[in-house]
């Protein structure tokens, strides 16, 4: 009896191991395709912080987040969306399997974030009021690809 | 024995009478909305754009937001809702509707037949609607370009498909009163007027019972998504701790405050309160910082 109960018990033990280890284990292009969204946010943070006056404006600083944005938006994005890995295969992503079904829609989102960066880094040192409109577009390029192709928590 | 059969079935045709009676369409008075006599239709444009006609009513994949056409459809557990075409066009849309038509489609949710809509068409928000309000609203809709595009039917299952059933569900969900009851400032009036009123945020961010009912005692405090794809986050006190300027920010951008962008049905609410004022954007904060915690259940 008290066999059987340790038994269970490890088994259980095991299984939430497994669980917890499959959880962590994402491919690499999953963790790489995350890791590209989130450096694109820290530096919309830089520049958004100064646009709404929660950091002083410095134009260097600006500059350089916004050269990164330009930088990842540049990014080839078809190695990071391999098939097989949206969020109907894995749990730990939120890609929506649309962006396989439209992959010519998804890329057209990717250029229309392109393009919003470009402006930005156009005007990124040209003094805090020139930020908030190109902050603007750039974040109606985020939501235009969230919208379709991003499922939710 | 005979005779307590006859007396089940009286009873049994009294209560079902009764049911058909309660569940009767309550339409205006006659008297109400009945003349035209033309509205502001650069008010009613943005009335329009916070109460997001056209999130649901334009035509799916289409650029045109303001063709409405119709088409969109939305999943529930019920079945398959379809967004009606509600241009100006006089066979397909609704052109040859009167403003009394319209105020009962908004007001009441009973359509120019006298037949129930599915609260799908979130008129339980708008009942709270100001009369000129629609009138101005009405006078815009009618400014927008006709679409001949017919209006598709629901796929609803059995006995979702018998509208008649909606009459009690109004009975028992159909509430004009406001959720927030004290709303101290001008500032939080409106926010409450938008929330409650024409943006309908309650509609999704509030969790629904059995029958589809919004549960107040709850009111936003997140749930389910209505067409099973995740959960819609809470904006009550303790879910949510962004400053009233993050909210703002927010609805303008839809920035969060650690530079997420907003994804999913909130991008078309984010897409039109862009348009709107910053003062309306100030009062929707200023609302959400208003909510109580929801009881403890
Ligand atoms: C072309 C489509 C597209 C564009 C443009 C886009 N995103 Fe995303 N974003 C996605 C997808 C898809 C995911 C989900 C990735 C996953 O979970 O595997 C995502 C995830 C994210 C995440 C979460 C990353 C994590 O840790 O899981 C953040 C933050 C984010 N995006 C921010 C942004 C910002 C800010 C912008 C605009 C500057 C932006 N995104 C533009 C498609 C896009
Ligand atoms: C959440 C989506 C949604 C929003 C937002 C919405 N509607 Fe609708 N609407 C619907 C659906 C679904 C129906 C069909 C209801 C039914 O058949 O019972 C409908 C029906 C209607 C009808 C009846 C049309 C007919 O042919 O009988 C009118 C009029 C209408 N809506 C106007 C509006 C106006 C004006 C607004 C903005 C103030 C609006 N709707 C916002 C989903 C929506
Ligand atoms: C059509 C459905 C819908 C309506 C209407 C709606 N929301 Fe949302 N809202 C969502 C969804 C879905 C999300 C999650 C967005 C995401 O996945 O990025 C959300 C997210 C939010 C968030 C971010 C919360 C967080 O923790 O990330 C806020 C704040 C918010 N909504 C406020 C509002 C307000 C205020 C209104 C009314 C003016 C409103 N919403 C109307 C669906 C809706």
């Amino acid at each position: 009896m008290k066999i059987t109960a340790t038994g269970l018990a490890l088994t259980a033990g095991l299984a939430t191991f497994a669980t917890a280890a499959l959880a962590q284990e994402l491919p690499a292009p999953v963790k790489a395709r995350q890791g590209q969204f989130n450096i694109l946010a820290i530096n919309l943070g830089i520049l958004g912080d100064m646009a709404r006056d929660k950091a002083p404006y410095d134009a260097e600083a600006a500059q350089m987040a916004a050269d990164t944005i330009v930088a990842v938006s540049m990014i080839n994005e078809a190695p990071l969306f391999r098939e097989g890995t949206s969020e109907m295969d894995l749990n730990g992503t939120r890609a929506k399997a649309e962006i396989w079904d439209d992959w010519n829609g998804f890329a057209e989102k990717w250029a229309g974030l392109g393009s919003a960066a470009a402006q930005l880094q156009q005007v990124a040192a040209a003094g805090p009021e020139e930020l908030g409109p190109a902050l603007g577009q750039l974040g109606g390029a985020c939501k235009a690809c969230h919208d379709t192709f991003r499922a939710p928590e | 024995m005979r005779r307590l059969f006859g007396f089940l079935l009286l009873v049994a045709l009294l209560a079902a009478g009764a049911v058909w009676m309660i569940s009767a369409p309550d339409p205006l008075p006659a008297a109400e909305f009945a003349a035209d006599a033309g509205g502001d239709p650069a008010r009613g444009q943005t009335i329009f754009t916070a109460a997001g006609c056209a999130s649901c009513h334009h035509a799916p994949e289409s650029e045109d937001k303001l063709l409405l056409a119709g088409g969109q459809r939305f999943p529930s557990e019920f079945g398959t809702f379809t967004a009606p075409n509600i241009s100006p066009h006089p066979q397909q849309g609704i052109g040859a509707w009167s403003l009394h038509d319209f105020a009962n489609a908004l007001l009441r949710g009973v359509s120019p037949e006298g037949r129930h809509y599915y609260p799908a068409f979130p008129y339980t928000s708008y009942i709270r609607m100001e009369p000129q309000d629609v009138v101005d609203l009405w006078s815009y809709i009618r400014t927008l370009p006709a679409s001949d595009a017919a209006s598709q039917p629901h796929g609803l299952r059995f006995p979702f498909n018998l509208r008649r059933g909606l009459g009690l569900w109004k009975q028992l969900y159909l509430e004009p009163a406001w959720v927030l009851a004290s709303a101290e400032d001008e500032t939080l009036r409106r926010g409450r007027y938008l929330v409650e009123a024409l943006a309908h945020c309650g509609e999704c961010h509030t969790p629904r019972d059995a029958l589809g009912g919004l549960q107040r005692d709850a009111w936003l405090s997140g749930g389910p998504a209505p067409d099973g794809t995740g959960r819609i986050p809470a904006l009550t006190p303790d879910a949510l701790s962004w400053s009233h300027e993050d909210i703002a920010y927010y609805l303008e951008t839809g920035f969060t405050p650690d530079y997420d962008s907003a994804g999913g049905h909130m991008v078309e609410v984010i897409d039109n309160f862009a348009r709107l004022p910053a003062e309306d954007r100030d009062a929707v904060a200023a609302y959400v910082k208003a909510l109580p915690a929801p009881a403890p259940d």
